[in-house]
């Protein structure tokens, strides 16, 4: 499975990574080769094989819905790059 | 005192022999006087460590110690630690101070145990030689040109330079063994769910597990009692009784019935690993083990299923860094598409961006039977070959690299090559199954490492197992050249 450039664009943007134009042809030939080697699956049959999430087959576990934490909004906004009045501070979305 | 286990110092500290504040003030002189050739910590908590040793001290007086009262220890730059910088080897999260605790870190805070600082690792635990931290390789300490292996390189480099008797770890691929092999030290990865990660950064959820990194397979024990347990903040933590992993260390071997995949021992091994490997088995045989040979008949498809797995899961849990409620975020971003690209093309490395898109392109639309899917699939093949062989052996050996420790640089042209390094390794993630890694010999002036592969929830059998051989032999022991003899 090769990629192209402009493949390796769309993924790029599809992830919100900003890539440099230089570096697209090697990203392009390493993503390349990653997939040529994970291509070795495909010689496989599993047509009856159920995929495998969790190794122990486990499934998720279930709690009563109920609050179980306290507010620690203060103390995990100090992390944050920008916060104001309580609120994570972003860009401008609606014009 | 740099040269004594985990469980030699709590005899000292019992004993009275020195304080845990003199242990921890020697082993903080140490770092600081010897760590710029290795570059293991990423942090050194010198304040907090001490506080620590003084409680652990007065709750001695006080006749309240515990079995790790007062133990120096390291963790791992992805436990997050609370009010100490948590940065994961990325300059992400470079300004990142973590405002909470992993479970990790709060068991060993209330067993008494004194963190040291932080280690170095590869970026958000993608890497098999260190060299894709922010913060610089870790360099390893049998010879600084070589790495230490990784992801938990730093971890390794400061226990096998005597930096520290004791580190955490976290294992996704071998990121706990491989690392161990390289620097002669001891790893042990828990079955999956063993160990909680709460507060651990996640790579792959469904890979991912915490364990102990030591000297000894007695510390891995000791270690392993203060970490495994149930947690209800992990959803994937399991429900189950945990053992005193101390209790059956002396067990005798006589009996054991060990499988040898025929697949770990194809010619391509590397003869050095080969030969000490089959010294390793012979020296089992020897305590009164029986050895068969198994096959693992889909070992061949590990990497491939892995390198769908583990980077899918990495391009959803780090979809969480986006500039807005922690970690790096761009200067003067435009818009917020702009924000999230630049923010997240500044703040990760080039491995990180690769497995990130490795993952976005495998999930995408039209792709998801082909790659995700079908990975799944053969993981449950994969994890079938362990169930199968583990019903006729007691446990699985083999070594845990293909090649000692490389030279730095040696491999980071091509990612393909350094994914090759754990295919020992990265299937026991795939399976959920624990592994060990124990020094068995040295070639060319680097340690060797012998894999030990258990049934589920067996890790009181690997860390038997280890445990008698290095009642029997001396690896764990030895020492890289310029330590030997640094006594204070």
């Amino acid at each position: 499975m090769s990629l192209d450039s402009t493949d390796v664009q769309k993924i790029a943007h599809l992830a919100r990574l900003e890539i440099n134009d230089a570096d697209i042809p090697e990203y392009t030939q390493n993503l390349s080769n990653i997939l040529d080697l994970v291509d070795q699956m495909q010689l496989v049959d599993t047509a009856n094989v159920e995929p495998l999430a969790n190794p122990l087959d486990a499934v998720q576990r279930l709690r009563i819905d109920e609050v179980t934490e306290t507010n620690q909004r203060d103390k995990l906004q100090t992390v944050a790059p920008a916060v104001e009045l309580g609120l994570f501070q972003v860009p401008k979305v609606i014009e | 005192m740099f040269d004594k286990t985990l469980a030699e110092l709590a005899k000292g500290l019992d004993a009275g022999d020195y304080s845990s504040v003199e242990l921890t003030e020697a082993y903080l002189g140490r770092i600081n006087a010897e760590d710029s050739r290795y570059n293991s910590f990423i942090s050194v908590t010198e304040e907090q460590a001490l506080a620590q040793a003084k409680a652990a001290d007065a709750q001695r007086a006080a006749g309240n110690a515990g079995a790790f009262t007062g133990l120096p220890m390291a963790h791992k730059d992805i436990f997050c630690t609370e009010g100490v910088k948590t940065s994961c080897g990325s300059k992400m999260l470079d300004n990142f101070i973590a405002p909470y605790n992993a479970t990790v870190v709060q068991k060993f805070n209330a067993a008494g145990a004194v963190c040291l600082g932080k280690t170095n690792m590869d970026e958000f635990a993608m890497g098999s030689s260190n060299e894709n931290s922010f913060y610089g390789p870790a360099r390893n300490p049998w010879n600084t040109d070589c790495v230490p292996g990784g992801s938990s390189g730093g971890s390794a480099v400061a226990v096998a330079a005597r930096l520290t008797p004791a580190a955490t770890g976290t294992d996704t691929g071998g990121s706990i063994r491989q690392p161990a092999a390289l620097c002669g030290i001891t790893g042990i990865k828990p079955t999956y769910g063993r160990v909680s990660r709460f507060g651990m950064i996640a790579f792959a959820s469904s890979l991912d597990q915490g364990g102990p990194m030591t000297r000894t397979a007695e510390d891995a024990a000791m270690m392993l009692n203060v970490m495994a347990g149930f947690d209800p903040n992990d959803s994937t933590s399991l429900d189950r009784e945990v053992p005193d992993y101390t209790a059956d260390l002396s067990q005798p071997l006589k009996g054991l019935k060990i499988g040898l995949p025929k697949e770990y021992f194809s010619s391509e091994l590397n003869p050095a690993i080969a030969a000490s490997v089959e010294a390793a088995i012979k020296e089992f045989e020897a305590l009164g083990a029986t050895t068969k040979e198994i096959s693992l008949p889909n070992t061949h498809l590990a990497v491939p299923a892995y390198y769908i797995i583990a980077p899918s899961e990495a391009s959803s849990n780090l979809s969480r860094f986006d500039g807005v409620r922690y970690g790096h975020r761009c200067d003067d971003p435009v818009d917020l598409e702009d924000m999230y690209k630049r923010s997240r093309g500044e703040g990760f490395g080039d491995e990180v961006k690769r497995r990130i898109m490795v993952g976005t392109y495998a999930l995408s639309e039209g792709f998801y039977d082909a790659y995700y899917k079908k990975a799944q699939q053969i993981r449950r093949l994969i994890r079938q070959d362990f169930i199968d062989a583990l019903q006729e052996v007691d446990v699985i050996m083999g070594p845990t690299t293909p090649h000692p420790a490389f030279k730095l640089g040696e491999k980071t042209s091509n990612p393909i090559d350094m994914y090759m390094e754990d295919i020992f390794t990265l299937s026991l993630n795939l399976a959920g199954l624990p592994g060990m890694s124990v020094p068995c010999g040295n070639t060319e002036g680097l340690p060797i490492g012998l894999q030990i592969i258990g049934n589920y929830f067996a890790e009181s059998k690997l860390l038997n197992v280890a445990h008698q051989f290095q009642q029997a032999t001396d690896w764990h022991t030895k020492t890289p050249n310029g330590i030997a003899g640094e006594e204070s």
